[in-house]
C-alpha cells in the first residue's frame, strides 16, 4: 500500500464502491427485488401490527433456551430455502449447459453458487437445526431449567444469525467465493481470487463460529452439572448422550476452523505466507488443518440425529431402547475416531502407501459402532408395537437410505478406489446420501417429534406423509445418476459438459431435485394446515406421543420455569418409570423459582461483531477499528450489569400449576 | 443422595420420590471456563502446529539463530513468571478478605504484564525494522501469529484485570467478585503455560542449528 492509498475515503471505504452492486445480473436484481419487497411487507405488518416491542422483549432479548432452540430452528428452515435455491439452480443448469448450449449461468456466478451451497447448507441449515434441537430438549431431558449459561445462549444464537447474514449481503453487495465451500489455497488467497468474495466466506465463518463455540461449551456444561438428582450419566437419556459427544466434538474442533481461517485471512489481507505457493508457504497444511475440524463437523451433524432416531425409536415401538449402554459405547468411540480419519478426504495428494493405508482402515473401523447403532434400532423395533407417525417413517426411510450411503462410504475408504472416485460425482452422492439420507431426515423426524412440546399442537399427518415420501423419492431419483456417473469418472463442479450421452442423468437429477422441492413445499403446507387446525390437534397432556423422557413430564408448551419442581429420576426412561408407578403431579407448596433476566447485549455485541466483518470483508479499517471497540465497550459494559436474574413468584407459579391441571381435567 | 430420602421415601405420597421441592444445582461458571480454556488451547495447538510444519521455512531469509536476543527473551518470561506468582498472591489476599491487597497485587500483575507486552512490542517493531516481518517468510509468518496471538491473549487478560478492579472497587469482594477472580487466575496461569511452549518451542529450539 502507497502513502497515497492512506486517504480518508480510503480508510472508510476501503474497497466498497458502488460497483460492488451487481446491477447487470438480472438474477441477482431478482432476487433483490422479491427479497426488498418479501423483507417491505414484512417490516410493515410488524409496524402495523404493533409487534416490534413484544418480538424484542420475548424472543430477541429472551434467554429462555425454549425461545432460542425455536428461533434456532426459524434460522435454519430460512437458510434451507436459500441453499435449495442454489441447488435447484445447480441442477437447472447442468440439465441445459451441453454441447453449444452454455445454460444460464456463466462460470463465476456458478461458482458462487456451489460454494454458498455448500457453506449454507453446513453451517446456516444443518448446524442452527441441531443446535436448536438440542437447546429446545437437552435442559428438558435433564430436568433443568435452563442452560448453564443463558446469557451466552442468546449471544451465541445472534452470533450465528449475524454469520448468516453476512452470507446473504455477498448476494447483493459484492460477491461470495468461487472457491468450493472448504476454499483450499492457493486458490483461495489473494493471488488467485482477489475480490472480497473468500473475504466474506471466512468472517460469516469466523462470526459464526465464536457462537457455535461458546454454544458447545455451554450445553457442555450443562449436561455435566445441570442434570436432576439421580440421574447418573448412564441414565442419561440418548438423545443427551449424543448431545453431549457433539458439544465435546464442537468445542474441541471449531478453534481449529477458527485459527485456520484466520491464517488464511491474514495471507489474504496482510501478505503473510502460510499458504502461499511462494516464500515457503505449504497449501497442504491448510488442507490438513481444515479437515481436522472439518471431518469431525459431519460427526457434529450426525451424532445428534442418532439420538433422536433413538429416542423416536423407542417411543413408537412401545419398547425400552435396546443396547442402551452399547449405543453410548458406540456413540463414544464415534466421537474419539471421528478425529482420526481426516486424511481420507486427500488420500490423491501423494501421502503414501502408509499414511493412506492407516487412515483407511480407521475410517472402515468408525462403520462398526454406526452398525451397532443401526441393529439396535432394528432390535429395538423387534417385537414392538410400532406406530407409524410421522416421526417413525422418517426413522425408517433413514434406516433404509443411510445404510447404502455408509456402504458407499466405506467404498471411498478404500485408497485405491478412492483414486478412481475421488472428486467425482460418486464422492456428491455419498456425502448427500448420509447428509440428507441421515441428517435431514433425523431433522425432520425431530421436528415432527418434538413440535407439540413447543408448540402445544400436534403437526398435520398427512402433509407430513406427502413430504417425507417427496424427499425419500426425491433423493433417490436426484441421487442415482450422481452415483451411476461418478463411476463412469464424471467430475463435480462443471459448469458445463461436451458428452451429450451425460444429458439424461443430469435431466433425472433435476427432476429429482423438484420432487424434493415438493417435499419441502409439504413441509411448508404442513406448518399452515396444523396451524389453521390447532385447536383440533391441541396436545393437552403433555404427552402426545406416550413418550419415555423427562420433557414428555412436563406440560406442551412448557412453563418458562419448566419444571414446578425439580424431578428425580430413578430410570433411564425416567418418565416412563414415573407413569408406571402411578405419579401424580405436585399440586401445591410451591416456591419461588429463580430465573435469568432478558437482555439485550447479546443481540447488541453480535450486531458490532457483524459491522466488523462487514468492515473486514471490504478493508475498510477505520470502520473496522471502530466496530470493534464498541465491541469491547459494550462487552465491558455488560459485564457491570449484576442484576441479571428474579424469582418467578410461588403465586404465578401456583397460577400456571393450576392452569395446566384444569387443561389436564377438561381433557379427561 | 440425601435429598431424595430426605422428602422421598421417607413421605407417605409415593409420588414424592419422583421430586423435590427445593433444588439449587452446581454452579457450573468454572468448569464452563475451564472447557473454554481448553478450546483456546486447541487454537494455540493450530498455531503451534503451523508453526512446526512452517519453522524452518526460511526462504533465504533470516533464521532464528540469527533473530532471537535469548537474554531480552528470558527476561520477559521472567516477567511473565512473576506475573503468575503476584497473581497467586492476589488469590491469597482475597480469600483472606483483604479487599485492598487484591487490588494492590492485581495491579502489580498488570503492570508485569504490559511490561511483557512492552518487551514483545519492542521485539516485533526490531524486528520488522530489519526487514524480518511476517511476510518475508513462512518461519516468519507463523512465528508473529503464534507470539502475536499470546501478546493479543495478555492484552485482553490486561484489560479484563484493570476492568475487574474497577469492579472489585465497586462491589468489593462479592461471590460474583470472586468467581471472576478464579476465572480471570486460570486465564492468566493458562497464559504462562502457553508462553513456556512458546519459549522452549520457538525460542530455545529455534537458535539450536
Amino acid at each position: 500500500m502507497t502513502m497515497s492509498d492512506l486517504n480518508l475515503t480510503n480508510l472508510i471505504f476501503g474497497r466498497l464502491s458502488l460497483d460492488a452492486i451487481p446491477y447487470h445480473e438480472p438474477i441477482l436484481i431478482g432476487t433483490f427485488a422479491g427479497v426488498a419487497l418479501g423483507g417491505i411487507a414484512f417490516l410493515a405488518a410488524m409496524f402495523y401490527f404493533r409487534l416490534w416491542g413484544p418480538f424484542w422483549r420475548n424472543w430477541v432479548t429472551s434467554i429462555d433456551h425454549k425461545k432460542i432452540g425455536i428461533m434456532y430452528m426459524v434460522l435454519g428452515i430460512i437458510m434451507l430455502l436459500r441453499g435449495f435455491a442454489d441447488a435447484l439452480m445447480m441442477r437447472a443448469q447442468q440439465a441445459m449447459a451441453f454441447g453449444d448450449n452454455p445454460g444460464f449461468l456463466p462460470p463465476h456466478h456458478f461458482d458462487q453458487v456451489f460454494t454458498a451451497h455448500g457453506t449454507i447448507m453446513i453451517f446456516f441449515v444443518a448446524m442452527p437445526l441441531v443446535t436448536g434441537l438440542m437447546n429446545y430438549v437437552v435442559p428438558l431431558q435433564i430436568g433443568a431449567r435452563d442452560v448453564s449459561f443463558p446469557f451466552l445462549n442468546n449471544f451465541s444464537f445472534w452470533m450465528t444469525t449475524f454469520g448468516a447474514m453476512l452470507t446473504m449481503a455477498s448476494l447483493f453487495i459484492g460477491e461470495f467465493g468461487k472457491t468450493g465451500w472448504l476454499a483450499f489455497p492457493p486458490l483461495s488467497g489473494i493471488a488467485a481470487s482477489p475480490d472480497v468474495g473468500v473475504d466474506y466466506y471466512i468472517w460469516s465463518l469466523q462470526v459464526a463460529g465464536v457462537g457455535t463455540t461458546l454454544s458447545g461449551v455451554n450445553l457442555l456444561a450443562t449436561i455435566i452439572k445441570m442434570r436432576a438428582p439421580g440421574m447418573s450419566m448412564m441414565k442419561m437419556p440418548v438423545f443427551t448422550w449424543t448431545a453431549l459427544c457433539t458439544n465435546a466434538l464442537i468445542v474441541a474442533t471449531f478453534p481449529i476452523l477458527t485459527i485456520t481461517l484466520a491464517m488464511l485471512s491474514l495471507d489474504r489481507i496482510a501478505g503473510f505466507n502460510f499458504f502461499t505457493n511462494e516464500l515457503g508457504g505449504n497449501p497442504m497444511l491448510y488442507v490438513n488443518l481444515i479437515w481436522i475440524w472439518g471431518h469431525p463437523e459431519v460427526y457434529i451433524l450426525i451424532l445428534p440425529v442418532f439420538g433422536v432416531f433413538s429416542e423416536i425409536v423407542s417411543t413408537f415401538s412401545g419398547k425400552r431402547l435396546f443396547g442402551y449402554t452399547s449405543m453410548v459405547y458406540a456413540t463414544v468411540v464415534i466421537t474419539v475416531l471421528s478425529y482420526l480419519v481426516w486424511l481420507h478426504h486427500f488420500f490423491t495428494m501423494g501421502s503414501g502407501a502408509s499414511v493412506n493405508s492407516f487412515f483407511g482402515i480407521t475410517t472402515m473401523i468408525i462403520s462398526i459402532p454406526t452398525g451397532a447403532k443401526i441393529f439396535n434400532w432394528l432390535f429395538t423395533m423387534y417385537k414392538g408395537r410400532i406406530r407409524f407417525t410421522v416421526p417413525m417413517m422418517w426413522t425408517v426411510g433413514f434406516m433404509l437410505t443411510f445404510v447404502i450411503g455408509g456402504m458407499t462410504g466405506v467404498m471411498l475408504a478404500v485408497p485405491p478406489a478412492d483414486f478412481v472416485l475421488h472428486n467425482s460425482l460418486f464422492l456428491i452422492a455419498h456425502f448427500h446420501n448420509v447428509i440428507i439420507g441421515g441428517v435431514v431426515f433425523g431433522l425432520f423426524a425431530g421436528i415432527n417429534y418434538w413440535f407439540p412440546k413447543a408448540f402445544g399442537y400436534t403437526l398435520n399427518e398427512f402433509w407430513g406423509k406427502v413430504s417425507f415420501w417427496c424427499w425419500l423419492v426425491g433423493f433417490w431419483v436426484a441421487f442415482t445418476p450422481l452415483y451411476i456417473m461418478g463411476f463412469m469418472g464424471v467430475t463435480r463442479r462443471m459448469n458445463h459438459f461436451d458428452d451429450p450421452s451425460l444429458q439424461i442423468y443430469f435431466i433425472v437429477a433435476a427432476l429429482g431435485a423438484l420432487i424434493i422441492a415438493a417435499g419441502i413445499g409439504a413441509f411448508l403446507v404442513q406448518l399452515f394446515v396444523s396451524f389453521m387446525n390447532r385447536d383440533k390437534l391441541r396436545d393437552v397432556t403433555g404427552d402426545p406421543w406416550n413418550g419415555r423422557t423427562l420433557e414428555w413430564a412436563t406440560s406442551s408448551p412448557p412453563p418458562d420455569y419448566n419444571f414446578a419442581f425439580t424431578p428425580v429420576v430413578h430410570d433411564s426412561d425416567s418418565w416412563s418409570d414415573m407413569k408406571a408407578n402411578q405419579y401424580q403431579r405436585p399440586l401445591k407448596g410451591f416456591v419461588d423459582i429463580h430465573m435469568p433476566k432478558n437482555t439485550g447485549a447479546g443481540f447488541i455485541i453480535s450486531a458490532l461483531a457483524f459491522a466488523f466483518g462487514f468492515a473486514m470483508v471490504w478493508s475498510m479499517w477505520l470502520p473496522a477499528a471502530l466496530s470493534f471497540a464498541a465491541m469491547l465497550v459494550a462487552i465491558i459494559v455488560h459485564t457491570f450489569n449484576y442484576k441479571r436474574d428474579f424469582y418467578i413468584k410461588a403465586d404465578e407459579v401456583n397460577r400456571t400449576e393450576e392452569a395446566h391441571t384444569r387443561l389436564l381435567e377438561s381433557h379427561v | 443422595m440425601s435429598e431424595i430420602n430426605a422428602n422421598g421415601a421417607m413421605s407417605a405420597d409415593p409420588s414424592a420420590r419422583y421430586y423435590v421441592r427445593d433444588h439449587h444445582p452446581e454452579h457450573s461458571t468454572l468448569l464452563g471456563f475451564w472447557i473454554y480454556l481448553m478450546s483456546d488451547c486447541l487454537l494455540f495447538a493450530g498455531l503451534f502446529a503451523a508453526y512446526a510444519v512452517l519453522g524452518r521455512n526460511y526462504a533465504g531469509g533470516p533464521t532464528g539463530a540469527e533473530l532471537f536476543d535469548l537474554p531480552t527473551v528470558a527476561l520477559n518470561t521472567g516477567f511473565l513468571l512473576m506475573s503468575s506468582i503476584t497473581y497467586g498472591f492476589a488469590m491469597i489476599a482475597s480469600q483472606r478478605k483483604n479487599l485492598k491487597a487484591t487490588i494492590v497485587w492485581l495491579l502489580i500483575t498488570g503492570a508485569f504484564g504490559l511490561a511483557f507486552l512492552y518487551l514483545e512490542l519492542d521485539e516485533f517493531l526490531h524486528l520488522i525494522h530489519e526487514g524480518a516481518g511476517p511476510q518475508r517468510s513462512a518461519f516468519l509468518s507463523s512465528f508473529f501469529a503464534l507470539v502475536g496471538t499470546h501478546g493479543l491473549h495478555v492484552t485482553f487478560g490486561t484489560v479484563w484485570l484493570v476492568t475487574l478492579c474497577f469492579q472489585l472497587g465497586k462491589h468489593g469482594l462479592t461471590p460474583e467478585n470472586n468467581r471472576r477472580l478464579m476465572c480471570l487466575s486460570m486465564f492468566w496461569h493458562f497464559l504462562d503455560v502457553i508462553w513456556i511452549g512458546v519459549f522452549t518451542f520457538v525460542y530455545l529450539m529455534g537458535v539450536l542449528p
